[in-house]
């Protein structure tokens, strides 16, 4: 139970610190430092104002600094030294990276991943939030395809490891082919290259949930008049859908799909729990994960390619904000 | 106006039929999983778990009486196979008919139910479907009876066995706890920090704060990768390690940007006049935080709570590298990739129930709370 009661500590003296600090740093500023009395009282209040905000905004810096802005430095710097970290060894672990047949192996895959995963999540949960957004039981079905969200990566995995059993009285997918075709059952998961889309379809199906979602809201936006203008002109439903719809959707279409691009190359879990990066399924993720604890140079230089395939994510979500603040 | 778009009979038929397909594929494997946490060992691998409800034909094994009668020359043992333990051990309730028998391993069905085995050396067996046998030898048994085996079917079994050897055998039941003890404070915490720096930046004037913005939006996409080695001996240096402190600390950094993006898009959104007639009547930033913008703010804060939650409870990565690798200290996720599947790799009724009891707090979080998320999503949906 000891666990159970430091965590209880925590959750108290966590918030409580936190509450504890903005309210006393607050206090402090606004009854000892500059008092809203006595004959500075303007000024003081001017000055407690330029300062409040730093107040308010002090922790959440400090850790985003400490465990995000930092790391971009911290991983890109060590990634120059050597296994043990005292030796400078300049671009040495990128150049092996680039030699070893694994890295290349990976960063193949994880293209693949960055391509087949969207693709396939936005379509599906694009005719999903089509589909549901007309039918009577579309609640219930968008709550069931949405699901998957809830659901571990790990937890995933072996849902699926589950379907693509060797034994044909576990897989459903050997016993449909045992079943229908009498075909002798097949190992899914070490077909050398296809594989990799056995797990990325793992991926598709958590991800599918969330761009229906987005997607549904979208389509629910779109002005009802153009739509009953087109119908009124005779276009059929899949003009309706390509010409009318997708056009004012597309905006969303791009977010959904950068977001799980993004996500796809960060993924981990899945390859981990299904083949441990054997069959040739490793991707960038999982193939840092074998170097972690054993060599931080390579560890990070893997990490900072990944980090720069994100760059481009990055720099435009970055101008996109900005000029909404504008 | 019968050509209305969607409103043709068989097009939503069509839709419908679709939608099904679709809502089947995504359903079923999970439902396939829950099936299987709760049928029998044995049951799981002789069918699939489509055909849990049907009765199973299972081999079992068994031996049969010693007590002989003299027949002439020959010796008879009679009885009923059924009341060897052992082979009432592979059936729960009532077996079923015998189909088959044989006194091989290799073979176990070498001869019908009812009819008369050649053991060769004038010995004979005859198993009937009821269970009963007569063996027939020339030699007096001794203390051991023949060995028999026999396919017969046994009726559907769901049982409990599953979650009861997980919980108890696996340390399933610690990994729980500890898979609690990383996602309850961290999912607070962040909320509390990001809630004032959103508030700071969605209605305090301030000079960098636009570059600020610009910069959590940018944080949003850093692969937590990045951060694994450098923060690892950031902890490691300041002596907090491989712990649980360090872990929710983590969870705190890496779910920050998500936060204060979240909330300052919310309260953002509020409307400026409560805020600007609150500073008319005297009301410090720290009121009107407290009073006015955290109770505005609650659907926000719940959206982004969910997303922390669900985020630390099925993390694997962060585990894996925050936490110690004792095997006291392991969460859910890092046991059932770790320890289960390798371990445990073909006992698929554990898999499902392990797997069972790490989804099943997440899933009732979503089902329970689901427009949170949905509103959250479509908020953050920038990312």
């Amino acid at each position: 139970m000891n666990p159970l009661i430091q965590g209880l500590a925590t959750i108290i003296l966590g918030v409580g610190g936190c509450v504890g600090y903005f309210y006393a740093s607050n206090l402090l500023l606004d009854k000892v430092l500059y008092p809203a009395k006595g004959r500075n009282i303007a000024s003081n209040i001017r000055r407690a104002n330029i300062i409040r905000p730093w107040l308010f905004i002090f922790p959440a810096l400090l850790v985003l600094t400490v465990y995000l802005a930092y790391p971009v430095v911290g991983s890109a710097y060590r990634s120059l030294f050597n296994r043990s970290g005292d030796e400078y060894i300049a671009l040495g672990n990128y150049l092996a990276l680039f030699e070893s047949p694994e890295f290349r192996r990976s960063f193949l895959n994880n293209a693949l991943w960055a391509l087949f995963v969207p693709v396939v999540s936005v379509t599906a949960g694009l005719i999903a939030a089509q589909l549901s957004d007309t039918l009577k039981w579309g609640n219930i079905a968008k709550s069931l395809i949405f699901m998957p969200m809830a659901i571990s990566f790990v937890g995933a995995s072996l849902i699926w490891k589950f379907v693509y059993a060797v034994d044909s009285d576990i897989g459903l997918i050997n016993a449909v082919l045992a079943g229908l075709f009498g075909a002798g059952p097949i190992d899914v998961i070490q077909i050398p290259f296809w594989n990799n889309f056995f797990l990325m379809f793992i991926l598709v199906w958590i991800q599918t949930g969330f761009a229906m979602v987005i997607l549904s809201a979208a389509l629910r936006g779109i002005p009802e008049e153009t739509i009953e203008a087109a119908i009124l002109d005779g276009a059929n439903p899949f003009q309706i859908f390509f010409r009318i719809k997708m056009p004012q959707i597309f905006s969303t279409i791009v977010v959904v799909w950068t977001t799980i691009t993004v996500g796809s190359l960060k993924i981990f879990d899945i390859v981990y729990a299904m083949t441990g990066g054997n069959f040739g399924t490793e991707i960038l993720p999982s193939y840092m994960m074998s170097f972690m604890f054993r060599d931080d140079g390579r560890a990070t230089s893997v990490a900072l390619v990944i980090m720069i395939i994100v760059l481009p994510v990055m720099i435009s979500n970055i101008r996109q904000a900005q000029k909404e603040l504008r | 106006m019968e050509n209305i778009a969607g409103k043709k009979p068989a097009l939503i038929w069509a839709k419908n039929i679709a939608m099904a397909a679709m809502v089947l594929i995504w359903v079923i494997p999970t439902f396939g999983l829950l099936v299987s946490s709760f049928r029998d060992r044995d049951q799981i691998s002789a069918t699939g778990w489509w055909q849990a409800m049907l009765p199973v034909e299972l081999t079992a094994r068994a031996r049969t009486g010693t007590e002989a009668t003299p027949d002439g020359p020959l010796f008879r043992v009679e009885g009923n196979i059924f009341d060897d333990e052992e082979a009432r051990s592979y059936f729960s309730g009532t077996p079923g008919d015998i189909s088959a028998f044989g006194t091989r391993g290799a073979e176990p069905t070498t001869y019908p139910a009812g009819t008369t085995g050649d053991l060769g050396d004038g010995e004979t067996l005859t198993v009937n479907a009821d269970g009963s046998y007569v063996w027939i030898t020339p030699e007096k048994p001794g203390s051991r009876g023949q060995r028999v085996y026999f396919a017969a079917e046994s009726p559907p079994k769901l049982t409990l066995d599953n979650y009861r050897t997980v919980l108890s055998g696996d340390n399933m039941g610690r990994a729980f706890l500890n898979t609690l003890i990383v996602a309850v404070p961290a999912t607070f915490i962040p909320i509390l920090v990001a809630a004032f720096a959103a508030y700071s930046l969605a209605w305090m004037e301030f000079p960098i704060r636009g570059l600020l913005i610009a910069g959590i939006v940018g944080l949003l996409v850093v692969p937590i990768q990045l951060a694994l080695v450098p923060v690892l001996n950031l902890h490691n240096d300041i002596g907090v390690g491989q712990s649980f402190v360090g872990i929710w600390l983590a969870h705190t950094g890496f779910g920050m940007p998500l936060a204060v993006y979240l909330l300052r898009n919310y309260m953002a959104g509020l409307p400026r006049d409560i805020i600007e007639c609150a500073r008319v009547d005297g009301a410090t930033d720290f009121q009107i935080f407290t009073k006015i913008i955290l109770p505005l703010s609650l659907p926000a804060l719940a959206s982004f709570a969910i997303f922390q939650f669900l985020w630390t409870w099925n993390d694997l990565l962060v585990a894996k590298v925050f936490l110690p690798s004792a095997d006291e200290a392991k969460v859910m996720t890092v046991k059932i990739a770790d320890d289960l599947l390798g371990s445990r790799g073909g006992d698929w009724g554990i898999l499902a129930a392990a797997a069972f009891v790490s989804i099943a707090v997440p899933l009732g979080v979503f089902f329970s709370l689901q427009r949170f998320l949905v509103r959250g999503l479509l908020a953050g949906s920038v990312k």
